[in-house]
């Protein structure tokens, strides 16, 4: 352990290790040990941030992560690959199903299979919708630590509505599973592009309060410019990705520079920030949202028809009645669930863009019905690389907002 | 995969080869992705080449990670066991390559690349941890997601999925917590008037 962390929490009470006082050292120069989390109100997500403190200047940080490390990589050697499914939905528990067009495109590419065009378009719809709620929860908890809990209320509003969506067609609200190998679940349900219209005109009037309530609000302004300055280059040294490398200006979007599943259709804007602080980050978000939006309808405009699932029995169940009816679909059936998909021998690494930034799955595969490997490049994880650059120099109020806009998801961080 | 981005991956390796030379031990287009291997001592050189050189510039480390080969027939030679997987990419021309390095079993240990790329560091103390692999020079490894008195490495393939691991004993404090052993006589009174009377504190 590095030395910040003589910090003991035993059963004695909490004592802490300091720097002896020096000979010359004035009679208020020492500096203060502060053990921050693992349970704290306002970090939401479980990890231990232990600062140095001079004053109120955070001059030295250790940031502790691995709280929640259920060993999802572990788990997955264990189980096939359709069954990777719900554990994939509970690394970013916040947008699920980004997680699951990840996990499926790179059991696909093993595969050397493409899904229809329809169920690409639904994927993105769905990974869209994703990517917006993930926004609204990190921007409104961030705005409620800054005090502004009306914004926190227009945001889970406005994600209420879209998770009504996504309720809709999946059945499920938070862990959704809603993608398969080959395909998807279930179809959209036959009303989905009014019930979207309406649920869309719901987000952009509540998105359009936050934003008219805390945008260019002098509080919220003076908390958030110039904290955590990251230039681009730095941003990239610490390989972050998402909207943080965007918020320091740099163009980077998987969607934009490896187009999968359809992306290259669909005409949007990267937003970029131009200083790199805290307030840019926010703005990217709250950009990228508004375009998002405009993909989701792009997307239902020219949704094409035909199915949602490859047609080949080694990689999706056959039809109910199908399975019942002939020998052929019994057997396909039985093989289907008791071996599962069985993809050759090979490995392969497939990039999404995820609500925080680059998810990509690494997977190798032996040719059995389970993964040999399953790796995940998981955003939270390596942006709390930076979080430690982030916080010296900054003042200790600036942590929650700092930590709020890294956005760390402790399902994904900690795996 | 469309045979474009094979040809465009199977172009990009050239340029590697003419780079680096006969450090690559194989190269080979997989699913589109550009793949060399080369050995474990080489780590530091060929990563320094792949940065710094004009042509490449390899800014951004996407990933490090590792796989266990154990008893697996992946790895031509028999003392390999492990392998570290490195993802890189060129912020300019979106140009990826993966790396991999196989890594024996007995001290397994390759040359840290946090000089490099400062976001290395977390991502080798993940494979520290799971996998036991040691960076040489880097400048805090130590277990990231598991605790300190974690024994074993979970990702290695012996590991069992339902290991236990032994009880870790209650963390005594070096310095013992010496407000307890203060002399308060105030709260002494309070508690002694407590006893007598049965007057509870909020009332005191």
């Amino acid at each position: 352990m590095g030395k910040l962390l003589n910090v003991d929490y035993g059963a004695g009470g909490i004592t802490t290790e300091m720097r002896p006082r020096q000979l010359d050292d004035d009679l208020h120069s020492e500096s203060v040990i502060l053990n921050i989390g693992p349970a704290h109100p306002a970090t939401h997500g479980t990890v231990r941030i232990v600062a140095e403190l001079d004053g109120e200047k955070i001059i030295d940080a250790d940031v502790e992560v691995g709280f929640l490390h259920r060993g999802f990589e572990k788990m997955c050697e264990t189980v096939d690959y359709n069954q990777v499914m719900p554990y994939a939905d509970r690394l970013n528990y916040v947008s699920p199903i980004i997680n699951n067009v990840g996990w499926c495109l790179t059991v696909e590419k093993l595969l050397e299979i493409e899904v229809p065009k329809r169920a690409q378009y639904i994927r993105v719809i769905m990974s869209e919708i994703s990517r917006i709620t993930d926004h609204l929860t990190c921007l409104g908890a961030s705005a409620m630590e800054l005090g502004a809990f009306t914004v926190m209320l227009y945001m889970m509003q406005a994600r209420e509505y879209l998770w009504d969506l996504i309720e809709e067609v999946t059945g499920a609200r938070l862990t959704i599973s809603y993608g398969r190998v080959g395909g998807l679940k279930d179809d959209l349900t036959d009303d989905f592009a009014e019930k979207m219209a309406v649920a869309f005109t719901g987000v952009r009037y509540q998105m359009d309060k936050a934003d008219r309530l805390l945008s260019r609000n002098r509080l919220f302004m003076d908390r958030m410019c110039d904290i955590a300055v990251i230039s681009g280059e730095e941003a990239i040294s610490y390989s972050i990705t998402g909207p943080l490398l965007r918020a320091s200006g740099v163009a980077y979007d998987v969607r934009k520079a490896f187009p999968y599943s359809s992306y290259e259709d669909f005409e949007f804007e990267v937003p970029l920030g131009a200083k790199g602080d805290n307030y840019d980050r926010f703005q990217v978000r709250f950009e990228e949202m508004k375009q998002s939006l405009s993909i989701c309808e792009q997307a239902i405009k020219n949704l094409p028809d035909g199915p949602i699932c490859v047609d080949d029995p080694r990689v999706v169940l056959v039809p109910k009645d199908e399975a019942y009816g002939s020998i052929d679909g019994m057997i396909n059936h039985f093989e289907m669930v008791f071996r599962g998909v069985e993809p050759p021998k090979g490995d392969v690494y497939i990039p999404v863009e995820g609500g925080n930034g680059e998810l990509g799955f690494y997977t190798v595969s032996d040719g059995s019905g389970r993964p040999y490997r399953v790796h995940v490049r998981a955003p939270s994880f390596i942006h709390m690389g930076i979080m430690k650059r982030m916080l010296i120099g900054a003042n200790i109020a600036d942590v929650v907002p700092i930590f709020g806009m890294i956005n760390m998801i402790g399902g994904e961080c900690d795996r | 995969m469309s045979d474009n981005a094979t040809s465009k991956a199977t172009d990009f390796l050239k340029l590697v080869h003419s780079k680096l030379g006969d450090k690559i031990l194989e190269s080979r287009v997989s699913l589109g992705d550009a793949e060399i291997r080369i050995a474990a001592g080489d780590i530091k050189e060929c990563c320094r080449l792949l940065q710094l050189d004009a042509e490449l510039r390899f800014d951004m480390l996407i990933n490090v990670t590792a796989v266990d080969y154990m008893d697996s027939d992946f790895i031509a030679r028999p003392d390999d066991r492990f392998e570290v997987v490195y993802h890189l990419m060129n912020m300019k021309n979106r140009n990826r390559l993966r790396i991999k390095a196989a890594v024996p079993e007995k001290n397994p240990e390759v040359d840290s690349v946090t000089g490099f790329w400062l976001g290395a560091d977390f991502m080798e103390s993940e494979v520290w941890d799971m996998f036991g692999i040691s960076f040489k020079g880097h400048p805090d490894l130590r277990r990231i997601l598991m605790y300190d008195e974690f024994k074993g490495y979970p990702l290695r393939k012996d590991y069992p999925v339902q290991g236990k691991q032994p009880r870790i004993p209650l963390i005594k404090p070096e310095v013992e917590n010496t407000a307890r052993l203060m002399n308060r006589p105030a709260l002494v009174q309070i508690n002694k008037r407590n006893q007598n009377t049965g007057i509870t504190r909020g009332e005191v």
